[in-house]
């Protein structure tokens, strides 16, 4: 794998030491997260470890950064390497020293002797130390000797980014940079009938427009004049437009009924004796599809060299620079050594957004200006019309029950698209670019990860409860209107709102209070403690009775096997739905970082508050018609409610991941809140004034 | 850039600097300020003066780079982010948004910033609500935004207890 612990560290001899760890930086800290643990095992202070950036072909190949694992995995290998190092440095000072390795302590990478004789990593920097492959005989340091991880230090790269030195790929100026943009389809499946770009080659400053198939784009010295020239270019367009989408008013129809593969994800028990049953109750939740919209959009610079054999260099915010490489090479017809991908920070990354695909664009434009680097960044209207969505989805939850309420069996169903199309996941190449060049094959419906591996659509669909039975099935669809794939927890958000509002039911039809409920069938001590925990700190069932205010709670381990978060909510319920606090409880374990994983639990209510009350991918049957803030709002800073986290102690036990736990516990906490404020079950995201009106009772 | 030198010549006041730039009158000002000054703390988040991410003060009053004509600002005094402060001195509303770690991805904080630096100048002792709704024009993916208004409050409490602090 990764033999070499040179592969991931350098020292050097002016005291610092260099770190490249195969994730990268999406704006949720991990960097900063990842220093500590290399500082923690390697004795040195923090502030002598150098982040550099992920780069094929000199980081070790960690894949994608994604799915809450960079502190559980890459973690978890970066102490390894670092207590081997550490390991190293000492051995090699015990010789040149002549005093036993035992007697030896390091502090700030000094390497101290009884005798008063020292070394340090420094002066050993040149020795190779590193470069011979990892025998793993070193051990990491215990936890309970930590005293660096577990403290909130700084993130080592804020105050750059505030302060406004280029830190982002959208800041990267090369000598003889030139400024692309790509003038994208009018709508889904539309062609490119005619172009006359006699007008955009006619401004001063375009150097040169590029058209193959569909794909139009344009280069110019300056980004005003690439600008003024893709709209030009724009007007100076025919296309042939035709309709490809469902129609929207239909959507829950279309995917019940499009065509799709069925598979029972898990299954325990069968169905229980029809005596046994006293009541059935079930439901179906909706929700829409989701954009990413990031604050900043994608944007990519790439070269390629003008002598000798072609090669391509990307500078990309993408979450992962091997499959990303791989996949540029596929697109260009270039061998993978002949390109590079360096990561270069982007706006905050919540999952598969436009970064890859616009390294596409970045690519082909600069294919045509030999020995210049060109900068494509998206419109906001490409942002939020082109990158991927999470999917729309529907959960149909049945339960059958015991005279007191206790689940007896539970049915859980998706439908829905599956929520990957990241680069490596295709048989095609998976870039939005790559379909509409001449030849180019659309991108494939996205497929179902394994449970084992968190699953997509699947995943938190199997219940987190202790009930004696459940099937889950997903009903992966065939068709993909809309490109989808992954977004912030996946499929969680839905299967979690969808089971945690159904809890809800089950507990109302039974009478029982809805914390209650949820303990009578948990059993494991960790999920019972945050539970309990959000429930005593938002004061549960303490609360004055107030007109149009009500409380909510959600719970899930996130994955299943990540970290475990309740969410306690409370609403006020007027002209539309204010989210007024959220008292959330997480236990993940060993926390790098306390502050570092409030702000990531905080965020991601935050996020989430936002994907439940306000947000719903608009469309037409020809394309995406919520392509500005205007028509795809976000939670604002008037709007945004009181969030308060508790971290549960770790309890010694190991780091799990924390960054997307809160998703699916806010929706449905929310949804929990919203109910008990007006008595209406809003089964259909989001909680607008329109969808809450459309469930009251007749 | 050949073509630049056929572009009218244009004068600026950026930051307390009189800068010349060439590009025709109608160039957005943020490409003025990220392109032809190298200022790039001043971020595209959308060309519509919808989201914040562009804020530049002209003349004290916060204003959406990405959808000001260059000739609307000749004469005025703009400034950046940049010359708000540095990192090794940072201006206190952004020292005390690194105390409070109010950000996650960054992009939108010098928007932020700047919306910020602009009501303090008008309103010395905000109010929570009055910072959100301050801040209102200014959008957050990450979901820092509590984070960032105690943190804006934190920074006119220290302001009013020294206005000089002022970078």
């Amino acid at each position: 794998m990764n033999p070499r612990p040179g592969d991931w560290l350098r020292v050097l001899p002016a005291g610092v030491i260099e770190l490249r760890p195969g994730k990268v930086e999406l704006g949720q800290g991990v960097l900063t997260a990842l220093a500590q643990v290399a500082a923690e095992e390697l004795d040195v202070s923090p502030a002598r470890v150098r982040m550099m950036p992920a780069v094929t072909g000199l980081s070790p190949d960690e894949g994608y950064t994604s799915g809450s694992l960079s502190v559980q995995y890459s973690g978890a290998a970066l102490r390894l390497v670092c207590a081997e190092v550490r390991g190293r440095f000492v051995a090699a000072a015990a010789a040149r020293l002549g005093v036993p390795e035992d007697k030896l302590t390091v502090a700030d990478g000094q390497i101290q002797a009884p005798n008063g004789r020292a070394s340090s990593y420094w002066e050993l920097a040149g020795a190779g130390l590193l470069d011979q492959p990892a025998t793993g005989d070193y051990q990491p340091k215990p936890a309970s000797a930590y005293r660096v991880v577990g403290t909130s230090l700084p993130r080592l790269d804020l105050p750059d980014k505030l302060t406004g030195r280029p830190r982002y790929t959208h800041d990267l100026s090369p000598d003889g940079l030139c400024y692309g943009r790509v003038v994208r389809p009018p709508s889904r499946g539309a062609t490119l009938a005619r172009l006359d770009p006699a007008a955009a080659l006619a401004l001063p400053g375009v150097v040169t427009v590029v058209r193959d198939g569909s794909f139009l784009g344009v280069v110019a010295e300056r980004e005003e004049v690439a600008l003024r020239a893709a709209g030009r270019l724009r007007a100076d367009a025919s296309w042939e437009r035709r309709p490809t989408l469902p129609d929207p008013a239909g959507l829950p129809a279309f995917l019940r009924s499009a065509a799709a593969e069925t598979a029972v994800l898990a299954e325990r028990g069968g169905p229980p004796a029809p005596g046994q049953v006293a009541t059935s109750i079930e439901a179906t939740y909706h929700r829409p599809y989701l954009a990413h919209a990031s604050m900043g959009p994608s944007s990519a610079t790439a070269l390629v060299s003008d002598q000798g054999t072609p090669r391509l260099r990307v500078w990309s915010h993408t979450q992962g620079v091997y499959p990303l490489r791989a996949e540029l090479a596929h697109a260009v017809g270039l061998a993978e050594d002949d390109v590079t991908v360096t990561h270069v920070a982007g706006a905050g990354c919540y999952g598969h957004n436009g970064a890859d695909d616009v390294a596409l664009d970045a690519a082909l434009l600069a294919m045509a200006v030999p020995g210049r680097p060109v900068q494509v960044t998206w419109s906001r209207a490409d942002e939020l019309g082109w990158a991927p969505f999470g999917p729309a989805a529907l959960v149909h939850v049945a339960a059958e029950l015991d005279s007191t309420g206790n689940v007896l069996f539970w049915r859980h169903q998706i439908w829905g698209n599956g929520h990957s199309t990241r680069p490596g996941s295709n048989p095609s190449v998976a870039l939005l670019a790559a379909g509409h060049r001449a030849g180019g094959r659309d991108i494939e419906p996205a497929a179902e990860p394994p449970m084992s591996r968190g699953g997509g659509a699947g995943r938190n669909s199997v219940p987190g409860y202790d009930f004696p039975a459940y099937q889950v099935v997903n009903h992966r669809l065939l068709d993909m209107p809309l490109r989808t794939s992954a977004l912030r927890s996946l499929g969680a958000f839905l299967n979690v709102f969808a089971a945690e509002s159904f809890m809800d039911e089950l507990a109302a039809a039974a009478g029982r209070d809805p914390v209650e409920y949820r303990l009578a069938c948990l059993a494991d001590p960790r999920a019972r403690a945050v539970v309990e925990a959000a429930a005593r700190r938002s004061g549960w069932g303490s609360w004055p009775r107030a007109e149009s205010a009500g409380h909510g709670i959600g719970f899930a381990r996130y994955k299943n096997a990540s970290a475990y978060c309740a969410v306690v909510a409370e609403v006020a319920a007027v002209s539309e739905i204010r989210v007024r606090r959220l008292t959330i409880a997480v236990d993940a374990g060993l926390i790098i970082n306390p502050d570092g994983a409030a702000n990531q639990v905080e965020g991601g209510a935050i996020q989430a508050t936002s994907w439940a009350l306000k947000e719903r991918v608009r469309f037409d049957r020809y394309g995406v018609t919520s392509d500005s803030w205007e028509t795809y709002p976000i939670l604002r800073f008037t709007e945004v409610p009181a969030v308060d986290v508790e971290l549960l102690p770790g309890g010694g036990n190991p780091a799990l991941g924390i960054g997307e736990a809160a998703q699916g516990p806010t929706a449905a906490a929310i949804g929990n809140a919203v109910y008990d404020a007006l008595g209406v079950r809003v089964r259909t995201l989001p909680l607008t004034g329109e969808n809450v009106l459309a469930a009251m009772p007749d | 850039m050949d073509d630049e030198r056929a572009a009218p010549a244009t004068a600026v006041l950026v930051n307390g600097q009189r800068r010349e730039v060439r590009t025709e009158r109608d160039t957005a000002l943020l490409y003025v300020l990220r392109n032809h000054l190298g200022l790039k703390g001043t971020r595209f988040g959308c060309g519509l003066g919808l989201c914040g991410a562009c804020l530049v003060l002209v003349d004290g009053l916060a204003t959406y780079s990405c959808d000001t004509p260059l000739w609307a600002v000749q004469g005025k005094e703009i400034t950046t982010v940049e010359g708000l402060g540095t990192a090794d001195q940072p201006h206190p509303v952004t020292r005390a948004l690194i105390a409070r770690q109010g950000a996650q991805c960054g992009y939108c904080l010098p928007g932020v910033i700047i919306a910020a630096v602009g009501l303090l100048g008008r309103n010395a002792d905000p109010s929570d609500e009055e910072v959100r709704v301050a801040l209102d024009g200014n959008l957050c993916r990450c979901g820092a935004h509590n984070r960032i208004v105690r943190a804006v409050l934190d920074a006119a409490a220290e302001l009013r207890a020294a206005p000089e602090a002022t970078a």
